[in-house]
């Protein structure tokens, strides 16, 4: 049995089964990571000693009886923007290169409680700004699918959570956790042929888990099935006294709801998501997706989203001004990195111009500016009231259907080296994940097919606030009419 | 009372607003767990959130809500049942997220106003424009190391209360006022302990100047200022040197000053060109702050009485002086222990001790009414033997001291002295013949229409009885002989 093909799901069963120990799952990851991680550097800090005591210990537990919590003895990955007691935590900035926190983020802590044993802090972009994982100061990560019948070109595996998208796509992690501000898990889901889940803005606790744009950050699960990723969420997800922003409502069984019947289920196809321009590979994946879920018997409703077309110019605005503050805590006086200075202001300058990277430098000078004394009326407050619009296009639209459907990304995978030149063109990645992110609501990326050069694509469905269980079950069934069985060239049982 | 800067050509008026920083009494700071309490080692009432750590997020305090709330309803202000906070973003050592939270565009608290009094009796409104909750920062120390900057956090995310007054005051004098006034309510309140030596309580003071009947001009924030005398001194000296640019032919540029009492000087600190921008926005980690009318109106009920209305029920219900009633109720203390020794007897014969002997004995030995070496119960007790004639009021005056000094009770240095009055009519009688058998030359004088005299024999009568005697028995002995 290859441990590391197994779901999630299936591992639950065959460690209480004890078909296998943890040891055994969690070594064979390892020994995965070991082999792999230097070409993919989906990982960051790995943390094998630690992942293989955990495991033991997960083993003396199982070895107790039924008591034990779910995920015990699931290895996952953990992106190295959550705050982990004790392991180093690096944002993927030069800023926090040596940053160990006295603290667990809430939503790690969760995972732990319930068994969870962490292999590894995984890659990102750069506080994770960027959708192609070129931006951390880590490296890039090389997404492990390679184009047909071209092995040599690396791809990226889509930004911000692309090291956990690595992770989980080439079997060095069950599962992994990822952050989503405007698409950083959805798009390198799409791009690396997993499953994810951005929950409701409130769902995952925000404390501990380093800020990017406060009114946007999500956590959320990334595996390879929507139960997977239901399984995580069920854990991580719950109120938290400590992040005001958290909303205090009741988890409820999410695995359950991937079971659900579609039959009566309206589903939306919003007109503003046919941009001009889009390939018509990624056009006929979301035609086979409505087709998909008509089949499963649900209603097809044209819906408008009419201020789509402004959500990601919107997001530009919104995210740089919030990271332009949350940022300016990384400044050499009493954490991370230091450069020191003749003065106070020439030790800010040369930390933060050594200790961030250029994309981040880029944000915050955008965020500075849109919120300048003479400008903040015409960029952030307009925008602001734009962002207002959307979450009311999203209202208007979930009064007549359950879920919506689009693409996740214009495109397959792109290799490292496109489209870098050019932010804008980069930023455009997130044009389909970002309208969601503005709203608060939930949405989630699913395999449902290969493009013509053998890469995967990824749809997305969108709910309601709060309601991830109509997500799941709608994901569910697009991934049972997909049987997405493809997997990628660099993966742990390929030697 | 007008107050007028006589310049070359002519008067100028002055305009003053205050923006004075109120330190809020809470346990714990405003969005953090940390202890609140003044002192402490440096960095001992920090928690990750007051240190800005990744990941932190901030988390109001009910208590400090509560806090403002109750000063609202002092000020007799509106309460926002929606408020917000926002960051406000600058870079310093002390400040460790590189953003102040506070209330901007949406504070807590809306208009009100506080009624001060001026030396001539005369009374005033001074509008309040807002109050607002807001973090303090941390303290940068630059005397511990030649070379390097220290920073203690301890204050770094205590709760503020920015009180904001409309520029209504027109003179130093009313500043004072205010600012008295405005320390008296808080500490009425609780809500503040307005030492402004130890910075829990520091003004901002906007000042600008013009002709009778003018808009306002330019005007300069002196920033800091810790203490009642100095805001009024720098007042003065701003006012003076605004003048002298306008008459001069110059103009008073918008910019924010300190004050040097030494020099007594304003000195700029930066001018408009160099303000920082603090690019203020809705902090995104807070949602809007909303508290119910119900919360709000058991605020109100809860709260104490304050100086103006006690000082009117001090008048009404004790028939005390108006000045009286406003020196009792200055601090809360005095006015509990004021009515700790008025309550069943004569108000006002307590109302002159407290007032008079017992203010001057906690002068003289620098004692504070919380440390006071005579009790109300004890003043009491003194006060009963006055009125039950076991003492007359000029022993009293001895066995005060006595008090004072021992520590005992006036019943007990009463007994042990023996200081008890003379009532008895025989005795006084004694005294009474004596002194006259002693002065017979006096008598004649008095026989013969000297009616002055009557007063050197009630004096020689109670020397004699060694001032023990019932000064009204003694009088009453004294005319049925002459």
């Amino acid at each position: 049995m290859m441990l590391t093909e197994l779901t999630i799901a299936a591992a639950q069963g065959g460690l209480r089964r004890r078909e296998f120990s943890a040891e055994e799952l969690v070594g064979a990851h390892v020994a995965a990571i070991d082999r792999l991680n230097g070409r993919l550097n989906a990982f960051i800090t790995v943390t094998s000693e630690q992942a293989l005591d955990a495991a033991r210990r997960a083993d003396a537990i199982l070895a107790g009886g039924e008591d034990a919590p779910a995920l015990t003895g699931i290895p996952l990955g953990i992106k190295d923007l959550f705050c982990t007691d004790g392991v180093r935590t690096t944002a993927a900035s030069r800023m926090l290169e040596e940053f160990v926190p006295p603290y667990e983020s809430t939503v790690t802590a969760n995972l732990l409680a319930d068994g969870a044993v962490f292999v590894g802090k995984t890659n990102l972009d750069e506080f994770a700004m960027g959708s192609a994982n070129i931006t951390s100061a880590f490296g890039s990560v090389e997404n492990p699918w390679k184009r047909a019948g071209d092995d040599q070109t690396v791809l990226v595996p889509g930004g911000s959570s692309g090291g956990s998208a690595a992770a989980v796509a080439a079997r060095l992690a069950m599962g992994a956790t990822g952050t989503d501000t405007g698409g950083s898990i959805r798009q390198p889901a799409s791009y690396c042929g997993i499953a994810g889940i951005k929950p409701t803005y409130g769902r995952c606790s925000r404390w501990g888990t380093i800020a990017f744009a406060s009114s946007l950050d999500q956590a959320g699960p990334m595996a390879r099935t929507v139960e997977d990723c239901a399984i995580l969420l069920q854990s991580m997800a719950g109120f938290d006294v400590r992040d005001s922003t958290s909303v205090d409502v009741a988890v409820p069984d999410y695995r359950a709801a991937c079971g659900r019947s579609l039959k009566g289920m309206k589903v939306g196809i919003p007109a503003e998501y046919r941009v001009a321009g889009m390939p018509a590979e990624i056009e006929a994946a979301w035609e086979q997706g409505i087709a998909w879920l008509r089949d499963a018997g649900c209603e097809i409703v044209e819906v408008s989203l009419p201020y789509t077309k402004y959500g990601l110019a919107t997001y530009y605005i919104v995210a740089p001004a919030e990271c332009s503050s949350n940022l300016a805590r990384y400044d050499g006086v009493r954490f991370g990195r230091r450069v020191p200075g003749e003065s106070l202001d020439e030790l800010y300058e040369a930390t933060r111009r050594e200790g961030f990277g250029a994309e981040v430098r880029r944000r915050i000078l955008m965020g500075t500016y849109v919120l300048s004394a003479g400008y903040y009326d015409a960029y952030y407050l307009r925008a602001q009231k734009v962002r207002n619009l959307i979450r009311k296009d999203f209202e208007n639209a979930f009064r007549t259907v359950d879920v919506l459907l689009t693409p996740t990304a214009p495109s397959p995978a792109f290799a490292q080296g496109e489209k870098m030149d050019d932010p804008v063109q980069m930023y455009l990645n997130d044009v389909f994940t970002v309208p969601a992110s503005m709203a608060g609501v939930p949405a989630m990326s699913v395999p449902a097919g290969l493009s013509q050069s053998g890469l995967p694509l990824g749809l997305q469905v969108i709910g309601r606030s709060f309601d991830e269980e109509s997500v799941f079950a709608a994901a569910s069934a697009l991934e049972r009419a997909a049987s997405f069985t493809h997997r990628p060239a660099v993966r742990a049982e390929v030697v | 009372m007008t107050y007028l800067i006589e310049g070359r050509d002519g008067p100028w008026e002055l305009v003053v607003g205050l923006e004075v920083h109120a330190q809020v009494i809470s346990q714990s700071k405003l969005f953090s767990g940390a202890s609140a309490s003044y002192g402490g080692e440096p960095n001992t009432h920090v928690s990750l959130v007051d240190a800005g750590f990744p990941g932190m997020l901030p988390v109001i305090n009910r208590e400090c809500v509560a806090q403002a709330v109750r000063t609202g309803l002092g000020l007799k202000a509106r309460v926002n049942l929606e408020s917000r906070f926002d960051r406000k973003n600058y870079f310093y050592a002390d400040l460790p997220t590189g953003y102040q939270i506070s209330q901007f565009t949406h504070p807590i608290i809306g208009e009100g106003a506080v009624e001060i009094e001026l030396a001539d009796g005369s009374t005033r409104m001074i509008g309040i424009t807002r109050l607002h909750l807001e973090q303090d920062a941390g303290k940068s120390m630059h005397d511990q190391d030649p070379a390097r900057s220290f920073i203690d956090l301890n204050r770094a995310g205590v709760a503020l209360m920015e009180i904001v007054s409309e520029p209504d005051i027109r003179t130093p004098e009313e500043a004072g006022a205010y600012l008295r006034k405005l320390r008296m309510i808080l500490r009425y309140l609780g809500t503040c302990d307005g030492n402004m030596e130890e910075g829990s309580m520091r003004a901002d003071v906007n000042v600008s100047v013009r002709k009778a009947g003018e808009p306002f001009r330019t005007r300069c924030e002196i920033k800091n200022v810790n203490s009642i005398r100095y805001v009024m001194q720098a007042i003065e000296v701003e006012a003076v040197r605004q003048v002298e640019i306008w008459e001069s032919g110059g103009s008073v540029d918008q910019e924010t000053r300190l004050f040097d009492p030494v020099r007594s000087e304003t000195r700029s600190l930066r001018s408009k060109e160099d303000a920082h921008d603090y690019r203020y926005f809705p902090d995104p980690d807070l949602l809007p702050l909303v508290i119910g009318e119900a919360w709000v109106q058991d605020l109100a009920a809860h709260l104490p009485e304050l100086p103006d209305a006690k000082r009117q029920r001090f008048q009404d219900e004790y028939g005390i002086p108006r000045y009286d009633a406003g020196v009792l109720v200055a601090e809360q203390a005095t006015a509990d222990f004021y009515e700790t020794v008025a309550r069943g007897r004569d108000p006002r014969l307590a109302a002159n001790w407290v007032i008079g002997d017992f203010f001057a004995a906690l002068n003289r030995t620098g004692r504070t009414i919380q440390d006071s070496p005579i009790s109300a119960a004890a003043l009491g007790g003194m006060l009963d033997l006055i009125t039950d004639g076991t003492i007359n009021g000029k022993i009293a005056k001895d066995v005060f001291e006595e008090m004072l000094a021992s520590g005992e009770t006036a019943a007990e240095i009463v007994e042990r002295k023996g200081l008890r009055q003379v009532t008895d009519t025989g005795a006084i009688d004694a005294a009474v013949q004596a002194v006259l058998d002693k002065n017979p030359d006096k008598l004649a004088e008095y026989r013969s229409g000297k009616d002055k005299l009557f007063g050197f024999f009630v004096g020689q009568v109670m020397k004699a009885m060694a001032g023990k005697g019932n000064p009204a028995l003694v009088n009453e002995a004294l005319k049925k002989v002459l």
